[in-house]
């Protein structure tokens, strides 16, 4: 199994009730891109949050490149590879938004030298290079409250690339991007990823996207995955297109 | 220990009663600031100012109709007109004329307008009694001593520190928490408090519930300063101390909470009054230390409550 | 704006200079312009991440009587500003370890009560501090060399105007790199810095142990020009008159604290002359027609003019 990047075995988590991780198996391949689908309250964004060292789970583990991460912190989780974008997008508001930018390519290497701008200045040519390659140029020096919610999904995708991550997570990264722009944005985004060999593990609604862009897709459903396989398989499935795409398309 | 109890039983029977007594003043300075900061989120550093020109107009008013033949026994309700008026008159002036203006404003912005504000009242204050100090206590001397008894001894006590400012305090508190909990103006504040862009979705009108909270809140600062009156000379300062004691309980006890604030007068004025009598080096110091170690254990506050952040 | 800081820094120094030329008096006043400024830029530090601290004057009060105590041990200006820089960056580093665990009014009350402690202990231990009388600081060595009044007093105003551009370019450099953006960052999405891999909490430590220093040394200055210090540096209206000069200033670029400690001390000592009993009333009101109607303080107001200019 030398060709997993991301083991999870056995993951629950419950809120008071509800269990929003009921036994979730999934492994992630190294290099594929995995969209994880299902309706609103399944368990998506709690599985990138234990992944991610933001909640842990009650009981099973995680793996990454085969050493255990459940438990540690984001911070560390970050360090060793895997960064993440968010549903809402987290951006520093005052910031311009190469400033966002140029914080994630700086944090790579550690903040600590206040003398950075004079002995790598590197880094802002980096960030620049990357706003370029997301078509956020033209809004390079707008402060990242002022712009609209699709370029704040972009940058804040943007961000989490900056940090050169193995493996990347993404919460719903094309809702709030404007329907006319939203193939054009992931097919970026896919380019940019398959540059950098980027794995990536993405939650979608847009089942256009997913079966253009997913290696593979997992069906969540109740805090388990009910489906997994490759998409023409998997959204082709009766029972999958009954409890999960007929909501999406009603949604 | 025993041989302790001998030697100082009576000093810490006197030290618990006074406790008791500054911990009722202590509350109601506090509860207020804390309501105010609930409902409005300002931090209002005046609120001290307000304790002292509240404590002041009560201490005039007072001598001003002892010397027209005001009957001793009026003196109480008295401090509690004085302190009413001096809320009723500041409170809507202040809440409309300067922090309607800054609602919006950042928070460091807040602060330090009701900063301005305290550096002009503590002016205000010294121009109009100046800096003799100024005692009316008829009201503490009407209702006498009374003997505790403690042990086999008797600690004499004045009536009015062991009965009025404690059973106000706790008046108040049984007040307001009925109020807020029970009545349509209490659970109206109670929801701006908690989510107020939601109480403004539903119609509720959130600048008469600001002006009604802080009129209130400045009510209850001037009544802690009217009632602290005759148990002491009124010196410029006293604004300054009451205002620092009084982030100590909000910040001890949890913001916008009202027991929280009782349990953490209790603790602060007990622990005070206990340095006073034995370790009186450490009398301003203990409430940041019991500031510090209840913080050190619950970062909220006593009965805060923990802000989670969606991600 | 940011290009022409420099040059308005010179400018403004220039000003200082020939006033502290043309009246002796000025020139004191100045010094201690200069010393509160550098104190503020760590208000400042504190501002960018969203911090508000209540309590800084803790430092100046830790610097000046590092002095005070020392002097007559240690006796040279140079040796003393050292230590007190660092002793107030040890201090800070302590109690930074602690307090940077909270945000917002829990932060800002923190650095309250340890600033209270500081003054209660310097208030109380008179064996040592000789309580509020304080202490006298007597004309010391600078470098080796014995100095009289004037000469004196003069290469203080130099090293507290050299310091203030010393570190003024510092801390712009430290405010423009990725430690400094991550620091802004604390402000409006603490929890995104951990999920970049950046501690958050250290990196508000980090600004924290530089705004004691910054304390430490603005505090020294204070005690080698006012040559007499008391507690009340440490009291908690102090740390309230370094917000507000930082808010008077301008949150803008770092040489905001200097032209509002410059303002704040002229107006101050004007208004103490013409009205001694309200000078705190006149400060005050000033304090608020700058938040209501000048908001970016005197920095803002500077920035508009430039651009005006520039059109």
């Amino acid at each position: 199994m030398s060709d997993v990047l991301l083991q999870a075995t056995g993951l629950r988590l419950a809120f008071g009730g509800v269990k929003a991780a009921d036994g979730i198996d999934l492994g992630v391949m190294k290099g594929e891109f995995l969209a994880i689908i299902g309706p609103n309250g399944a368990g998506k964004t709690t599985f990138i949050n234990m992944s991610t060292g933001y909640l842990r789970p009650n009981a099973g583990e995680i793996t990454y490149e085969g050493s255990r991460i459940t438990g540690l912190s984001p911070r560390a989780i970050v360090k060793r590879g895997i960064a993440r974008s968010f549903q809402l997008p987290q951006l520093f508001a005052e910031h311009t938004v190469e400033q966002n930018i140029a914080l994630a390519v700086a944090s790579r290497d550690g903040i600590w030298s206040p003398l950075t701008p004079l002995l790598r200045p590197g880094y802002r040519d980096e960030a620049r290079d990357l706003l370029d390659r997301f078509g956020l140029s033209a809004i390079a020096h707008a402060r990242a409250d002022a712009l609209n919610e699709g370029a704040r999904k972009l940058a804040d995708i943007a961000m989490a690339v900056a940090l050169k991550p193995r493996l990347l997570l993404m919460d719903e990264p094309t809702s709030g991007v404007a329907a006319s722009e939203k193939m054009g944005v992931v097919e970026t985004l896919a380019r940019v990823l398959r540059d950098a060999q980027v794995t990536a593990v993405f939650v979608e609604h847009d089942m256009d996207v997913v079966e253009r862009f997913a290696d593979r897709v997992a069906v969540w459903s109740q805090g388990r995955i009910a489906a997994l396989g490759p998409p023409q398989q998997v959204l082709s499935d009766p029972a999958v297109q009954r409890d999960v795409i007929g909501i999406e398309r009603h949604a | 220990m025993a041989e302790w109890f001998q030697d100082n039983g009576l000093l810490l029977g006197l030290a618990l009663l006074d406790g008791l007594s500054s911990a009722g003043l202590i509350f109601l300075v506090a509860v207020g600031l804390n309501l105010v900061f609930g409902v409005l989120r300002i931090i209002n550093v005046a609120h001290g100012s307000l304790y002292a020109i509240g404590a002041y107009s009560a201490a005039s008013i007072g001598i001003f109709l002892s010397g027209r033949g005001l009957p001793d026994w009026a003196s109480i309700p008295t401090l509690i007109l004085s302190a009413a008026l001096v809320g009723a008159i500041l409170g809507p002036i202040i809440e409309r004329l300067l922090l309607r203006r800054i609602y919006a404003q950042e928070e460091v912005v807040q602060l330090l307008v009701t900063f301005a504000l305290f550096m002009i009242l503590e002016d205000v204050q010294k121009l109009l009694w100046g800096v003799q100090p100024i005692h009316h206590d008829t009201a503490m001397r009407w209702l006498g001593t009374i003997d505790v008894p403690f042990g086999a001894d008797f600690i004499p006590f004045t009536n009015y520190q062991l009965f009025v400012l404690p059973g106000i305090a706790i008046v108040t508190l049984v007040g307001l928490a009925w109020f807020l909990r029970r009545t349509l103006t209490g659970r109206v504040i109670v929801a701006v408090t908690t989510d107020r862009e939601a109480a403004t979705a539903m119609g509720i009108d959130a600048a008469k519930v600001f002006l009604l909270t802080f009129t209130f809140g400045a009510m209850l600062a001037a009544l802690g300063g009217a009632l602290s009156s005759p148990t002491a000379a009124l010196v410029p300062g006293i604004g300054a101390q009451t205002i620092v004691l009084s982030f100590a309980v909000v910040a001890t006890a949890g913001l916008g909470q009202i027991e929280g604030a009782a349990l953490t007068s209790l603790m602060m004025g007990l622990g005070r009054s206990i340095a006073v009598y034995f370790e009186p080096e450490l009398e301003v110091v203990v409430p940041y230390i019991i500031m510090v170690l209840v913080l050190l254990v619950r970062p909220q506050g006593l009965f805060g409550v923990i802000e989670t952040r969606r991600v | 704006m940011r290009k022409i800081e420099p040059f308005l820094a010179l400018l403004l120094a220039a000003a200082m200079i020939t006033a502290a030329v043309t009246a002796p008096w000025l020139r004191f006043v100045l010094t201690i312009a200069l010393a509160k400024g550098i104190a503020v830029i760590g208000i400042l530090l504190l501002l960018r991440a969203g911090q508000v601290s209540f309590g800084h004057a803790l430092y100046i009060a830790f610097g000046a009587y590092t002095v005070a105590f020392l002097a007559p041990r240690y006796g040279d200006a140079v040796v003393l500003l050292l230590l007190a820089a660092v002793g107030a960056g040890l201090l800070g580093l302590v109690i930074g370890l602690f307090v940077t665990r909270y945000r917002q009014i829990f932060f800002g009350m923190l650095n309250l009560a340890m600033s209270m402690v500081f003054y209660s202990l310097l208030e109380k231990l008179y064996h040592y501090t000789k309580g509020s009388d304080g202490i006298r600081v007597e004309i010391m060595p600078i470098a080796g060399q014995t100095l009289d009044r004037v000469a004196y007093e003069w290469w203080i105003f130099g090293i507290a105007m050299g310091l203030a551009f010393v570190l003024g370019f510092l801390i712009r450099l430290y405010l423009s790199s990725p430690m400094g953006e991550a620091l802004a960052g604390i402000k409006t999405r603490e929890t995104r810095l951990e999920f970049m891999g950046v501690p958050a909490r250290g990196v508000l430590l980090a600004a924290y142990v530089m705004s004691a220093m910054l304390g430490g040394i603005g505090g020294a200055i204070i005690a080698m020009t006012s040559r007499h210090v008391t507690p009340l540096l440490s009291y908690w209206t102090s740390s309230g008159e370094l917000v507000f000069i930082a808010i008077l200033g301008g949150a803008g670029g770092v040489l905001g604290p200097f032209l509002g400690a410059a303002a704040y001390e002229l107006v101050r000592i004007y208004a103490a002359a013409s009205f001694a009993d309200a000078w705190q009333m006149i400060l005050g009101a000033v304090l608020l027609l700058v938040i209501l109607f000048a908001p970016g303080g005197l920095w803002g107001m500077a920035a508009r003019v430039m651009k005006g200019r520039a059109q």
